[in-house]
């Protein structure tokens, strides 16, 4: 019988929801196990072998000087290396100490300032090494995780659109929340999510992520013309991605 | 009005009998879909009975905008064509084409997928969407390769057609040639005539199935006054399109001008999101999807409604052909309004204005024409 592949799962700093997406995998985690030798998974297992490793999954940002090193030494180790989620892929939610000075943070959080070391920024993993695959969403959509671990086991392209969620609203039949006079970010963002939130009627919050071909100057025009001010259109796109290329861009031209 | 008439006298009816014409239909065995109320706006969904029609709503339609409003009548079909469009039912957004499996030995098993058990009927279609169903027919049944689904779907679709009394702000199919009399491609055509106290429905018969259905429940036959009635809410509804496409020499007009500023001016304001594609009742674009379990036990291929707006669509090896949002915006155009007419023999639009509404940055596409007639040789 062919040696089964090893898989990696990481954590940097990050929730552990995308982790727990394959956790949550039920059935398929199964399958999982029986596909893959699951090498090195602390969240799920006390059993952590040694590298090299066929698949290294990534989840979470880069932090302190401790994370940019061990993340070099995984790489070494790792065939391939995925990332999942939008802490890995862009920074997360903690880069938005980004937009601002970590020092005031840390004197205004902790009673003991000193006993933090921590970098200036939450950086993606790929600001520090080559990634194969960035998987984006918070958390991530565990379809599309089992299409992402199945695909590079199989040594094929996995097959996740980079379309926009509008795609997947228009097939499941949701009435349009933005035509109906909701500012949405659904038009910017990638599909994988199946557009939950617009099934609900609200608007797209962009936990998935920027699309392929995000035009947000043009969209946040027309969230002008339905009202929203300055300060909304910048705290909007300021969140999950915000560090994302896209994201920033824009909400920087609403700071001031 | 009735130069058809080879199928029958056109009749009256009233609300009751509209209600037995749905129960007919579904006693036919067939799923009967019909326009409701859902998520602020008129959609397209299952129904047992008149009751779950859109009585006394309209709609008010701008690019990127569409709110519902109520009437000051019952009419039931007094609105415009909302966000869904019949061919999410003939030609459904996804589906699996096939399955596969490994059998006990080393061989693999593949099924098709099972056509619906259930024929449709459709309830309340209107002319553009008729000639919607019709160009459809010709890309998905009539050409060399037709799609099995959507022939076993639409070979058995019952069409109770209504013609238009209210047209949108974005409407423009008398531009298209397209409506809004429903004039052929139906089994019934009904046209709401609402006086003070008096509540109606001109029937006209256009097929044996339709003269059939009809024979089942109370009418009676139309008089002259019934028939002026319908032409007067035709004519009125052909005078109050709220908008127009110069459609004179449009075909050369788009095929000799891929250099022209407008496209980048465009290319500004479009999201390529896709949206407009997805509404578009022609649009009939596809990807497929192969998935198979870790396991490797089972595969399935997915079809999905794909879009010109995606970089993937144009892909081959080395990149998207159509990298920029420019190149998708006057590819879908162009190919819409000009290119169609050269692979199919027909406009790939029938001015329904869907495309607009629910673009939620509101481009026009009427708009984006005149632009480009504006500034061009081409003679107005
Ligand atoms: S191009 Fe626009 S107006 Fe024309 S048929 Fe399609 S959705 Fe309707
Ligand atoms: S024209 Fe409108 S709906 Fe179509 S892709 Fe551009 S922004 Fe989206």
């Amino acid at each position: 019988m062919a040696k089964l592949s090893r898989l990696a799962v990481w954590k940097f700093a990050s929730c552990d929801g995308c982790q727990l997406t394959l956790l949550d995998c039920e059935d398929d985690l199964l399958d999982l196990a029986g596909a893959v030798d699951v090498a090195y998974f602390p969240e799920a297992s006390s059993k952590m072998a040694q590298g090299p490793y066929d698949l290294s999954l990534v989840e979470g940002s880069i932090t302190t000087a401790h994370d940019a090193e061990q993340i070099r030494d995984i790489r070494a180790q790792s065939k391939h290396l995925v990332t999942i989620g939008a802490c890995a892929t862009s920074g997360g939610i903690q880069a938005l100490r980004n937009f601002a000075d970590v020092s005031d943070f840390v004197a205004a959080v902790y009673a003991r300032p000193d006993y933090i070391d921590t970098l200036e920024t939450s950086t993606p993993i790929s600001a520090h090494v080559t990634v194969d695959f960035e998987l984006q969403g918070c958390p991530i959509d565990k379809r599309q995780l089992l299409e992402v671990i199945g695909a590079f086991l199989a040594g094929r392209k996995p097959v996740i659109p980079q379309y926009s969620v509008c795609f997947e609203c228009k097939r499941r039949g949701n009435t349009c929340v933005m035509v109906l006079g909701e500012p949405c970010l659904g038009p910017v963002t990638q599909a994988g999510c199946g557009a939950i939130c617009p099934a609900y009627r609200r608007a797209c919050y962009g936990c998935f992520g920027p699309m392929e071909a995000p035009n947000i100057p043009a969209l946040s025009e027309q969230w002008r013309q339905l009202g929203a001010g300055k300060r909304q259109i910048r705290d909007v796109l300021r969140t999950f991605y915000g560090w994302s290329d896209p994201f920033r861009r824009e909400s920087e031209a609403h700071d001031h | 009005m009735m130069e058809e008439a080879k199928h029958g006298p056109p009749a009256l009816i009233g609300p009751d009998d509209l209600e037995l014409l749905i129960q007919a239909l579904t006693h036919s065995g067939r799923q009967v879909v019909g326009p409701v109320l859902r998520d602020e706006a008129i959609v397209y969904d299952h129904i047992d009975s008149i009751a779950d029609l859109p009585a006394g709503w309209t709609d008010r339609q701008a690019p990127g905008h569409y709110t519902l409003e109520p009437r000051a009548d019952a009419a039931v079909f007094g609105y415009a064509v909302g966000p869904h469009s019949w061919k999410r039912f003939l030609h459904p957004p996804v589906q699996t084409v096939w399955s596969a499996s490994r059998d006990a030995g080393d061989g693999l098993g593949f099924d098709l997928a099972p056509d619906p058990a259930r024929p449709y009927a459709f309830v309340g279609v209107r002319a553009c969407e008729l000639r919607a169903i019709e160009i459809q027919d010709k890309v998905l049944r009539d050409g060399a390769t037709p799609d099995r689904a959507y022939v076993a779907r639409r070979d058995r679709v019952f069409i109770v057609a209504v013609n238009c009394s209210q047209p949108a702000e974005t409407c423009f199919c008398v531009s298209m040639d397209a409506g809004p009399r429903a004039k052929t491609g139906f089994d019934l055509a009904l046209t709401e005539l609402l006086d003070d106290d008096l509540h109606q429905f001109l029937v006209e018969i256009g097929s044996e199935a339709g003269a059939q259905m009809l024979a089942g429940i109370p009418h009676r036959q139309a008089d002259e006054t019934a028939l002026s009635q319908a032409n007067a809410v035709l004519e009125r509804t052909s005078a109050g399109m709220g908008r127009r496409m110069e459609t004179d020499g449009i075909k050369e007009l788009l095929q000799n001008n891929p250099d022209h500023p407008r496209w980048d001016d465009v290319a500004n304001r479009c999201l390529s999101c896709g949206n407009c594609t997805m509404v578009c009742p022609t649009c009939f674009c596809t990807t497929a999807e192969d998935t198979g379990d870790l396991a490797n036990r089972t595969a399935e291929r997915v079809q999905k409604w794909d879009s010109c707006f995606s970089l993937d669509f144009s892909y081959i090896r080395g990149g998207s052909v159509r990298s920029s949002t420019r190149s998708r915006y006057r590819q879908w155009l162009t190919h819409k309004l000009a290119n169609w007419i050269d692979q199919f023999g027909t406009s790939g639009c029938v001015g329904c204005g869907r495309c607009m509404t629910w673009c939620p940055v509101g481009i026009d596409l009427t708009e984006e024409a005149r632009a480009i007639r504006a500034e061009t040789g081409v003679p107005k």
